[in-house]
């Protein structure tokens, strides 16, 4: 069981997830801090670190729209938080996949902030609520990436193979 | 069962006789596109060839193009760092298609891959940048990806994992009236379709009005197909390709086009008569809250902005400096103009658009993304209003969180930046 520590509507963009003033910063150990940047509270609460590895923060429908940048996974990936959405834009959702955020796919989830969801392998069980939502799987082809934990050791292995 | 363009065009990348939606497939990529984000890429490449002994090389250097334009000139010892990283690789592994910060080669990414030839029409074509759906506009498949896929393509040459997208046939007849563009057309679409109707899928544009559109709208439309969330924008080739690739780029060598078959199978059709389209402003904060222009003008506006890969090209120019000639920006408003390619920016000077620009009142910047993605010139102060031809108005995007944009085409920027306030060209 993890709770939601952060409970957001649709069409969250990737400026809204780490806004463009902040690309130049690109190493995954200093992308966290400017995750939500301009949403202050959001930021802060992070920053605090009071929650454990596995918390949850909650999208509406097409997370993560907008510009192709990868710190806006890995700023999120650095306090490993797994992100559950209505539904995910393609672009950050190959990120996250290339990138080992855990991301999961939920139509019609219903949850707030301070919620208790149990994921399991195919559903979103809010505790708080009672209700149960089902989960999209990921295509075969993504679900390869993710075992091989990312896409760099994915390529890696391709690598060796074929060159 | 046909085909669309970009199963076509999967299938010819992937090896394979057919593709249909749905599939996964490892298409070759003929070209891979990356901006200052290269740094990054860099060091997702470098961490794939660790412990494999292999030397960190891009699989083919011909294919890589590398081109500066979000930070130019560098706004941060950061970023200065990260260029000078930058040209250290592309020159350590032969990158030819790059382009600095220079005042006659360089330029906005989506501008100078078709300028300069490296698109063709059947191309895979990957960039770390969203807005790569733009290179569609010459009959490509053309979509963006994150860094560390980036760093897989230059080490195998092909893209992994790529599932064939279904596409939206979009069929756009009439004529355009006066001062309604390319522009109001993407921005009616990505109204309907919303920010999220096209996630996943490609756009298809077909009918007599994409047929007669210049190569230039046609960038227009494909760039901002991915504000509707397109994997990718795509007008089949035709003559006018084979004409810019021709005349503009100066491609000499065989330009073979890619057609969807009569019985390609879309999963939707969308059709659009563009004969009393008004011009169309996306209101704060989503690209998809069209409205016609009727609906918000009034509007006090401090910043118009002109420019970016999507309306910074030279008939965009030539229309707001059309508008503009020998009237004044409106006091308390102003006008900042970015060229999208050095190569625009002369030929801006030769026909006299940027001494109009300027005698307006306005400021000519370098070509580049400038104020677009609001980083590190042309930021808006608290509460105040911008007006722009770019193409996101997302909370925050021109470097104030507190701030509101409006997205229209060059022709409403150019008439509202002599009134202050949202105004229609059409009442000029
Ligand atoms: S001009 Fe704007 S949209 Fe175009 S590439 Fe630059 S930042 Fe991106």
């Amino acid at each position: 069981m993890a709770k939601v520590i952060i409970a957001l509507g649709n069409d969250i963009s990737t400026d809204d997830i780490y806004p463009g003033r902040y690309m130049a910063t690109v190493l995954p150990t200093e992308t966290p801090q400017f995750a939500f940047a301009d949403r202050t509270d959001f930021n802060a609460r992070l920053k605090a670190r009071e929650f454990p590895a596995g918390s949850i923060i909650v999208g509406g429908e097409n997370f993560g729209c907008g510009s192709s940048r990868e710190q806006a996974c890995s700023t999120l990936k650095g306090y490993e938080v797994v992100v559950v959405a209505k539904s995910i834009s393609r672009i950050f959702l190959q990120n996250s996949i290339n990138l080992g955020l855990k991301v999961v796919l939920c139509p019609a989830l219903e949850a707030s902030e301070g919620d208790e969801l149990d994921l399991t392998d195919d559903t979103v069980i809010n505790r708080t609520t009672g209700k149960q939502f089902a989960q999209v799987q990921m295509p075969a082809a993504r679900k390869g990436i993710m075992d091989a934990g990312g896409l760099i050791p994915y390529t890696r292995a391709l690598l060796k193979v074929r060159r | 069962m046909g085909m669309t363009v970009a199963e076509k065009i999967l299938a010819r990348a992937a090896g394979l006789r057919a593709v249909a939606a749905g599939d996964v497939v490892e298409p070759k990529v003929d070209l891979a596109m990356s901006h200052e984000n290269a740094a990054l890429v860099i060091n997702q490449f470098l961490e794939v060839f660790d412990g494999t002994g292999l030397p960190p090389t891009v699989w083919d250097p011909s294919r890589v193009a590398i081109i500066f334009d979000h930070r130019v000139p560098a706004e941060s010892p950061k970023t200065a760092t990260n260029q000078k990283k930058i040209r250290e690789f592309v020159a350590a592994n032969g990158i030819a298609k790059f382009h600095d910060i220079r005042g006659d080669t360089g330029g906005i990414c989506h501008q100078i891959l078709p300028e300069y030839g490296y698109v063709r029409p059947g191309y895979v074509v990957v960039g770390t940048d969203s807005h790569t759906t733009t290179h569609g506009a010459l009959g490509a498949f053309s979509f963006g990806i994150g860094a560390t896929e980036m760093a897989s393509v230059w080490s195998l040459g092909y893209a992994v994992n790529i599932e064939v997208p279904e596409t939206i046939k979009v069929v756009v007849n009439g004529t355009m009236p006066p001062y309604v563009g390319a522009k109001d057309l993407i921005l009616h679409i990505i109204g309907t379709l919303t920010a999220q109707g096209a996630n996943y899928k490609v756009l298809e544009f077909h009918g007599e009005t994409i047929r007669q559109m210049s190569t230039s709208g046609r960038i227009a439309i494909c760039n901002m197909s991915v504000e509707a969330g397109a994997t990718s924008g795509i007008v089949p080739g035709d003559e006018e390709t084979v004409r810019y690739l021709r005349e503009v780029a100066g491609v000499t060598d065989d330009i073979p086009l890619t057609t969807p078959d009569a019985d390609a199978r879309y999963v939707r059709t969308v059709e659009v008569d563009v004969s009393k389209l008004e011009p169309q402003i996306a209101c704060p904060h989503m690209v998809d809250n069209v409205k016609p222009i009727s609906a918000v003008a009034g509007t006090k506006v401090q910043q118009i902005v002109i420019g970016s890969c999507t309306n910074g090209r030279l008939d965009d120019l030539e229309v707001a400096a059309g508008i503009l000639r020998g009237k004044k920006v409106a006091a308390g408003t102003r006008m900042l103009v970015f060229p999208a390619s050095g190569r625009i920016f002369a030929q801006a000077l030769a026909k006299g658009y940027v001494q109009d620009f300027m005698a307006a009142g306005a400021v000519v910047m370098n070509s580049g993304c400038g104020p677009c993605l609001g980083v590190h010139e042309g930021a808006l102060g608290d509460n105040e209003v911008a007006l722009s031809t770019t193409n996101r108005n997302f909370k925050g995007r021109m470097g104030n969180p507190k701030s509101e944009v409006y997205l229209c085409s060059p022709a409403v920027a150019a008439a509202s930046a002599i009134t202050g306030v949202i105004t229609d060209p059409r009442n000029n």
